[in-house]
């Protein structure tokens, strides 16, 4: 296939990325709101709530700074970035060579540091509670992803995300407790670091243990609309993430047929509509922990990265 | 000659130190002395890019010193590469130090001291035998010790003085040992001859340790780093700069020319140790920084962190090349290298940020600071890009650095021994923790001082601070996205020097085009492209501006905050670097530094103040230094009867001193 064609498959799977996150928030509301017995709102609400928030005006703080107005607007490049990186339906990935995983995850970490310190800058105790919280449970959390992305590495012998996905996908591959581990330890940072709960409530506004929510509180209008994208966006991410590395059938292979892509993707929107199936049965089972219990939860994610790398050293001079 | 080159830019500064002493009362002195550093250093980049492209060492000897061996100066691959970060380091703090110095309020106790400082870090990457080492290591000691007393008035700063020299003398003193046992009982003090004529590996051994005494000391790495972060926040800015992000990278290279250059083969359970240091101290530098609430002081614990992610890099590659693994060592040793010379860039211009707030407010203490992103927006935006770029953020240069090292950390699958696979991978977690919660540290440095609101009127009223200044600061910062976005420029640059340390080098990076990805090692299918990813960024942030612009209300009003519907309350009521830390303080320090909250409620009815008292114990001084502290009072006071004995008694003394010195002798033999 031709750079055109590979330049194409690119642009469709950034597109993909903007056009569906919000799709994935809607079905995840409609899976918890069915199991609480409500009705729930249209799994198209999310839109409806982006388009709203874009024809409202922004108010801004008196001594909002200009890093305050452009911060959304970074979170949300950065976020579409890394989100395009990831292969969804094909390994076609144009961009795949220029970031790795651990490049995803630094663009991750530029949108969070952004976000945390547009938290700071109207100065409100809100901002800063979030902010500090999002910054503690970062630093737990992303060692734990560099342990994942470490024993990854020793399977698949790269930490290309393609690479790792094919190789996983190839029938050469024999069973490893090490990628089983990591499986767990990443849906579990994939919990944490999307501020679902038991981490956070992405659907409270006004409980004191709230992390993600504090920190945007300021933002409206545009700005708000740009936030609640990006974090849609990350969730799925997410799910493509753990379904590229470790579920990662039926994803097309470089120059497949339109067919296969045609398979591609609508195997992709079954694995997304599991992923939040499971994600909302998830949520309802489970009850939202202390913020101070929460370095334990993803301690154990690192733990679970640790002990796969180890697990992995060990079989292979064995 | 390239190495008469910086010799004479040597000489220059010198002569420069010895003018500033007599004009230092003039009104020009402070743009002349500076501006002329200024320039010498630009030479002395020119000349250290020459020898880096020539890759061809360069030798002189001066018919000075100690009068049978001479002064031997010598300019190679290794050498050039630590000349480029002294004199962009130099150049940068001389520029910024054209506006800053000019609100020095007594400048005859730092202007005579710069150009000797710079001078004397030239010459000790120059050196090419101990005596000539060991004098510019201690005349950089001194100049930099004058500098950190400078503002003597306060019993801070004296204390930080004096904890810095002895600290100083005893690394010294280290090296001293190293160098003796290097020279063997010929004396060979020319690093040549120490080259030529190998060491058995008990004395391999004990060099090895007492180098990462002794430059480790200097360096900052846990637990000698406790005069750091006292003595380069007492410095004026420009100095601390200069200490913070050039003389610790000199300290890193007197650390790789005995232990990489002059040691010859090193075993690898050796090479376990600088890895495990280097790792503790990353993680240990930034938890103390993560507690701190002056700026520069936060700044100097970052500097120990990032000299334990240089020394994992040098750990690393030492392990590889015990291994024959060449191509892995020349990556950590580059990606070393490399974070090495990033950091010498984010370092001065995050100093050079503190050093233009202290001179706005006067104050250092982040709790007193913030909204200064009003008062100084050129300075916060030269500030932001240093906090990202030190927090290993893409694009910028610090991630480019911490993804080479993470790369090498990849490649420890390949060791065949044990204890460096299970090790390496320990630190690459160390690492990355650190680099997460340094993260958090800089939303805290930028977000306390820069965002929010005043807390004081001095941070109420700063000024901008002046066009030098800013230029030193804005090129720094231009200088960190140039190094993150095209760092195959610079690792291609650094190539001679990793060849001349590991025999090997990295694979050549192809800059034909821009967007070409960074390739670790020849085989590998891992990649990095910082260009990419900020052209992508670029696009994509302007992307979602003009159809924001284009399909959205772009109406913006001004209004009260929200926050919860709570009413307008005091800026005291603000996140502080203190209540910004806690939870970080909570899961990490309480075992780190034994952190205890205390909290006194008044009685129900009593309307006075609840009180909160923390406390903090440093490790450093509680295991070490305290002890050590004691044991020397106590055998001061036990040896004291020894000053009022009789002559006989002091000649019998002597005498059993011999016997015992003899009876040594006649059993070692």
């Amino acid at each position: 296939m031709g750079i055109t064609g590979t330049l194409a498959l690119q642009a469709v799977q950034a597109i993909l990325a903007v056009a569906l996150a919000p799709l994935l928030t809607g079905l995840v509301r409609k899976m918890k709101a069915r199991l609480l017995c409500r009705l729930g709102a249209s799994i198209f609400q999310p839109y409806r709530d982006i388009f709203r928030l874009l024809r409202k005006e922004v108010v801004l703080a008196p001594n909002a700074s200009w890093l305050f107005s452009g911060v959304p607007y970074f979170v949300c490049a950065a976020t579409w970035v890394a989100a395009m990186l990831v292969p969804t339906f094909t390994f076609d990935v144009r961009l795949a060579p220029a970031a790795d995983l651990i490049a995803i995850v630094g663009l991750l970490a530029s949108a969070r540091f952004a976000l945390a310190l547009a938290g700071l800058d109207v100065g409100t105790s809100f901002g800063g509670i979030g902010a500090s919280r999002e910054m503690m449970i970062a630093s737990v959390a992303e060692p734990a992803m560099l342990m994942l992305i470490f024993s990854l590495a020793l399977v698949a012998g790269t930490t290309r995300l393609p690479d790792i996905a094919a190789f996983v996908q190839s029938p050469a591959l024999g069973l490893h407790i090490s990628l089983m581990l990591a499986f767990v330890g990443l849906v579990m940072i994939a919990v944490a670091e999307n501020g679902r709960i038991p981490i956070d409530n992405p659907a409270t506004h006004l409980e004191l243990t709230m992390v993600h929510e504090a920190m945007v509180l300021e933002y409206s209008g545009r700005h708000l609309a740009l936030i609640e994208l990006a974090s849609s966006m990350k969730l799925l991410l997410y799910v493509s993430l753990v379904s590229a590395v470790f579920l990662p059938w039926g994803i097309a292979s470089d120059g497949a047929s339109a067919a296969q892509y045609g398979v591609g993707t609508l195997l992709y929107l079954a694995k997304l509509f599991v992923a939040a199936n499971l994600l909302g049965f998830f949520e309802v089972t489970v009850a939202k922990m202390r913020v101070f219990r929460v370095p334990q939860f993803i301690g154990a994610a690192l733990m679970l990265g640790l002990l796969a790398a180890l697990l992995r050293i060990v079989s292979e001079s064995l | 000659m390239i190495v008469v080159g910086v010799l004479s830019c040597v000489a220059a500064l010198t002569a420069l130190a010895c003018l500033a002493v007599s004009a230092n009362q003039k009104r020009q002195a402070n743009t002349l002395i500076y501006g002329a550093s200024a320039a010498i250093c630009g030479v002395g980049l020119a000349c250290a890019l020459a020898a880096l492209y020539s890759g061809a060492a360069s030798t002189v000897i001066l018919p000075l010193g100690l009068p049978w061996l001479g002064m031997h100066f010598r300019v190679d691959a290794l050498a050039a590469a630590f000349l480029c970060v002294v004199n962009v380091g130099g150049v940068a703090a001389s520029v910024f130090a054209l506006g800053y110095g000019r609100h020095e309020a007594a400048p005859q106790r730092v202007l005579p001291f710069f150009p000797a400082f710079l001078a004397a870090m030239n010459l000790v990457v120059i050196a090419d035998d101990a005596f000539t080492f060991l004098l510019s290591w201690e005349l950089m000691s001194l100049m930099s010790w004058a500098l950190v007393i400078s503002h003597d008035r306060t019993a801070e700063n004296m204390r930080a003085g004096l904890i810095y020299i002895v600290m100083a003398s005893f690394g010294t003193l280290a090296l001293l040992l190293a160098f003796g046992i290097l020279a063997g009982p010929d004396g060979l003090y020319a690093f040549s001859s120490m080259r030529a004529h190998g060491l058995n590996s008990n004395y391999t051994m004990i060099v090895m340790l007492l180098t990462l005494i002794g430059a480790g000391s200097k360096a900052g790495i846990f637990p000698l780093h406790t005069w750091l972060p006292l003595a380069h926040p007492a410095a004026p800015s420009h100095a601390s700069a200069l200490m913070s992000g050039v003389m610790t990278k000199v300290a890193v290279y007197a650390f790789i020319r005995i232990v990489f250059d002059l040691l010859g083969p090193i075993d690898w359970r050796l090479a376990m140790i600088v890895i495990g240091v280097g790792a503790v101290t990353a993680l240990m530098g930034v938890l103390y920084a993560l507690m701190q609430h002056d700026l520069k002081r936060l700044l100097a614990y970052h500097t120990v962190e990032n000299i334990g992610i240089i020394f994992v890099g040098l750990g690393l590659a030492l392990a590889f090349r015990a291994n024959g693994l060449a191509a892995a060592a020349a990556l950590a040793a580059t990606a070393a290298l490399f974070h090495v010379f990033n950091h010498s860039l984010f370092k001065s211009l995050l100093f050079f940020g503190a050093g233009a707030v202290q001179t706005a407010t006067g104050e250092r203490d982040m709790d007193h600071l913030g909204g200064l992103i009003h008062t100084m927006p050129r300075t916060a935006i030269a500030f932001l890009v240093g906090a990202a770029a030190i927090s290993a953020l893409p694009p910028l240069n610090g991630f480019a650095s911490e993804w080479l090292t993470f790369q090498a950390v990849f490649l420890s699958s390949t060791f065949p021994q044990w204890g460096l696979r299970l090790l390496a991978p320990a630190a690459g977690a160390l690492l990355a923790l650190s680099a997460a919660l340094a993260a958090a540290c800089f939303v805290k440095a930028f977000g306390i001082s820069f965002l929010g609101r005043a807390r004081s009127n001095a941070a109420q009223n700063a000024k901008e601070t002046d066009k030098a200044s800013l230029t030193a600061m804005l090129g720094l910062a231009a200088a960190c996205g140039f190094a993150g976005i095209f760092p195959g420029l610079f690792t291609n640059l650094l190539a001679p020097a990793t060849q001349f340390l590991t025999t090997s080098r990295m694979p050549v990076q192809a800059m034909a085009a821009p967007w070409t990805p960074l390739l670790p090692v020849a085989a590998s299918h891992n990649s990095y492209s910082g260009f990419v990813i900020a052209t992508c960024l670029v696009i994509a942030t302007a992307l979602t501006a003009s159809v924001v612009r284009a399909f959205a209300n772009n109406a913006t009003r001004r209004s009260a905050a929200w926050d919860c519907g709570y009413p307008e309350a005091s800026p005291t009521t603000q996140y502080t670097a203190g209540s910004f830390a806690q939870p970080i303080r909570r899961v990490f320090a309480t075992i780190a530094f034994r952190a205890r909250e205390q909290v006194t409620m008044p009685a129900p009815t009593d309307t006075g103040a609840a009180q909160f008292l923390l406390t903090l114990r440093d490790p450093a001084w509680d295991f070490l230094y305290t002890p050590i502290g004691r044991s020397v009072d106590f055998l001061a006071d036990h040896f004291n009867r020894f000053q009022f004995l009789t002559i006989r008694r002091y000649l019998g003394l002597v005498f059993l001193t011999l016997v015992f010195l003899l009876t040594v002798l006649v059993l070692w033999a």
